[in-house]
């Protein structure tokens, strides 16, 4: 180990944030500008399976968008989830490089979510049609859907509610929307 | 004499073709073919697009079109009660509803800290292994029957049928179960189930061996299986394959053993693993699979415990029915988790759990109240298919039903 490696594993090891164990699981935080440099060094402590890979819309904070990846190292059954904040306009690195499926992940964080990924091979949309404006997991897009300006691609109306096992009235946030929903003081933890 | 004939030698006809040919063959003109395969093709098992380019017959680039079943499950989920998307776990993998709703309730029980008590997790082992064999059988009817062995399908289908009978008795549907709640299910075994169960998995091992005899020493079918689509453990696992398709390529990862839930490491069954990770090896996974999961069938009737089959926790479990309509106290209950849903605590879990197709997981992220605030599905057949654009170029299109069949992924799961 020469003394530039170590300097650097210190450096990662301050800018990681252990959040209080949940259920059993570790989770920690870090700076989005860490990550490639963080996971490249977890997958070589073993950690070669990306279970999955989530994008949350935490819709009024700063930064609004969250990047949460599970990770499992199969040989000593240990799990890990790592979280990471991005604003609306930033990008995160993408860790496609590392496990090869974040690359599906991360098109369907962009295309559900709307969160970019720097240096990311092919960032598509991958569930919607190609050129649709909209990301449907944002808290601000309504259960209903919105209408678009290409009627020639695809369905493009909104989605009739009405009679529905879940009849909602039509508003800009879920929570308005939907009477269940948490009241905002809760929301706020 | 005809003066054509005299131009038109066969001598010339027959160089001037071969002249051709090599100017055919040269790389530089061949033209390149964009195939467009799907979304509705019987080979893609639902809706899966693939536009392939084509090399002559050899494909030289795959790239898989998805999103045509995408209903947005996960918006969906947002906006109910952890109960109420029951049913939508349902139609995520169609073919075994029973394992989804179970892999659903285990992870809403872990973001809320509960201790299942034992029967409820020996119920739970056999919905999620007549689930899996269930699925196995469609995944391996349909497989055979894309490589032109049809009667496999109508076999597998007669077991199936019988399958359905006992989900019907348990459940009371056939086909969209939502037999799980958070907390344990909606009833208890019924008289007669585990018998029936037993019956089943006692006449199934002779089927099975019938099954593999009739695709094992098939020449047409092995020819068109052996050495095609081979993935590598690595490069599976990179991928994030899991279930028979992971195993089939030699890595022995199943969650079952892995990260065991319900109690599966009291139970004794071997994972089996595949050598050479091709679609031949694909198959006799899933063929070994069905075999182990019918012995743990048999354990868990064996040891089917007594007592409560649902967490005691008034406040955020269904009571029992009879009580709701007698009891005061019940009927408060019942009408708090129905309308509000089960008071989950602030803070996030994941979930994986082994189904047919690989590792189901669920990331909850729950911030107090009866609604989730975000749901994601990690759908395996969605990672399965991840693989395509790599492992098809190369081969030829006969190929691709071959492999699609081999990968058993349902589009219902991948598109969510």
């Amino acid at each position: 180990m020469s003394e530039g490696n170590s300097d650097r594993s210190a450096d990662l090891a301050s800018a990681v944030k252990i959040l209080p164990e949940f259920r059993g699981e570790s989770s920690w935080e870090v700076a989005k500008e860490k990550i490639p440099e963080l996971m490249a060094a977890l997958k070589k402590e073993g950690f070669n399976y990306l279970a999955d890979l989530t994008g949350v819309d935490n819709q009024g904070e700063d930064p609004r968008f969250e990047v949460v990846y599970e990770l499992a190292d199969l040989s000593a059954r240990r799990f890990l989830r790592v979280k990471t904040k991005v604003a609306e306009r930033e990008a995160v690195p993408s860790v496609s490089s590392i496990w090869r499926t974040a690359e599906w992940h991360e098109r369907e964080a962009w295309d559900m979510v709307g969160i970019r990924f720097s240096g990311h091979p092919d960032l598509r949309r991958i569930l919607m049609w190609d050129g649709y404006p909209h990301h449907p997991l944002r808290k601000d897009f309504p259960l209903e859907g919105l209408s678009t300006e290409m009627p020639d691609i695809a369905f493009t109306a909104k989605a009739p509610l009405e009679g529905g096992p879940f009849v909602t009235s039509p508003a800009a946030l879920s929570q308005d929307r939907e009477p269940r929903a948490h009241p905002a003081e809760e929301r706020s933890l | 004499m005809n003066p054509l004939a005299t131009t038109l030698e066969v001598g010339d006809v027959l160089a001037r073709t071969a002249e051709g040919s090599t100017v055919v063959g040269n790389e530089d003109i061949g033209e390149k073919l964009v195939l467009n395969l799907g979304p509705s093709h019987p080979s893609t098992h639902g809706v899966l697009r693939l536009v392939l380019e084509l090399d002559g017959e050899v494909i030289t680039k795959a790239d898989p079109d998805i999103g045509y079943l995408h209903r947005g499950d996960e918006k969906i989920a947002e906006n109910m009660t952890w109960n109420q998307f029951v049913p939508y776990t349902d139609r995520l993998d169609y073919l075994a509803p029973l394992a989804n709703n179970v892999a659903y309730a285990c992870a809403v029980e872990k973001l809320m800290g509960y201790e299942l008590p034992p029967r409820a997790k020996t119920t739970r082992v056999i919905c999620c292994e007549l689930a899996r064999i269930s699925a196995h059988l469609l995944g391996l009817g349909a497989f055979a029957m894309d490589v032109g062995a049809m009667t496999m399908f109508l076999y597998t289908f007669t077991e199936r049928e019988k399958i359905y009978n006992l989900i019907e008795l348990l459940t009371g549907a056939r086909f969209t179960t939502s037999f799980t709640r958070v907390g344990g299910q909606t009833r208890d075994l019924p008289p007669g189930f585990l018998e029936g169960v037993r019956e089943f998995s006692q006449q199934f091992v002779g089927k099975l061996e019938e099954f593999g005899k009739m695709l094992n020493r098939n020449r047409i079918f092995v020819d068109r299986t052996k050495d095609l689509g081979v993935i590598s453990s690595e490069l599976a696992l990179d991928f994030g394959l899991t279930g028979p398709n992971l195993r089939g390529s030699g890595n022995d990862y199943d969650v079952r053993r892995y990260f065991p839930y319900l109690g599966y490491e009291k139970f004794d069954f071997d994972v089996p693993v595949g050598q050479v990770g091709d679609c031949y090896d694909r198959f006799a996974v899933r063929m070994e699979e069905m075999k182990q999961s019918v012995k743990i069938l048999q354990q868990a009737i064996e040891k089917m415990p007594g007592g409560p089959w649902m967490v005691q926790d008034p406040k955020n479990v269904l009571p029992p029915k009879d009580k709701v309509l007698t009891k005061m106290e019940e009927l408060i209950h019942q009408f708090l988790v129905v309308t509000q849903g089960p008071d989950a605590p602030v803070g996030e879990v994941y979930f994986g759990a082994e189904n047919p197709k690989g590792e189901l997981g669920f990331y909850l992220n729950s911030r107090g109240g009866g609604v989730p605030y975000r749901l994601k599905i990690r759908a395996p057949s969605f990672c399965n298919l991840s693989i395509l654009s790599h492992l098809i170029p190369g081969h030829t299109v006969s190929d691709v039903p071959a492999i699609l069949g081999s990968l058993d992924f349902v589009m219902g799961e991948c598109d969510r």
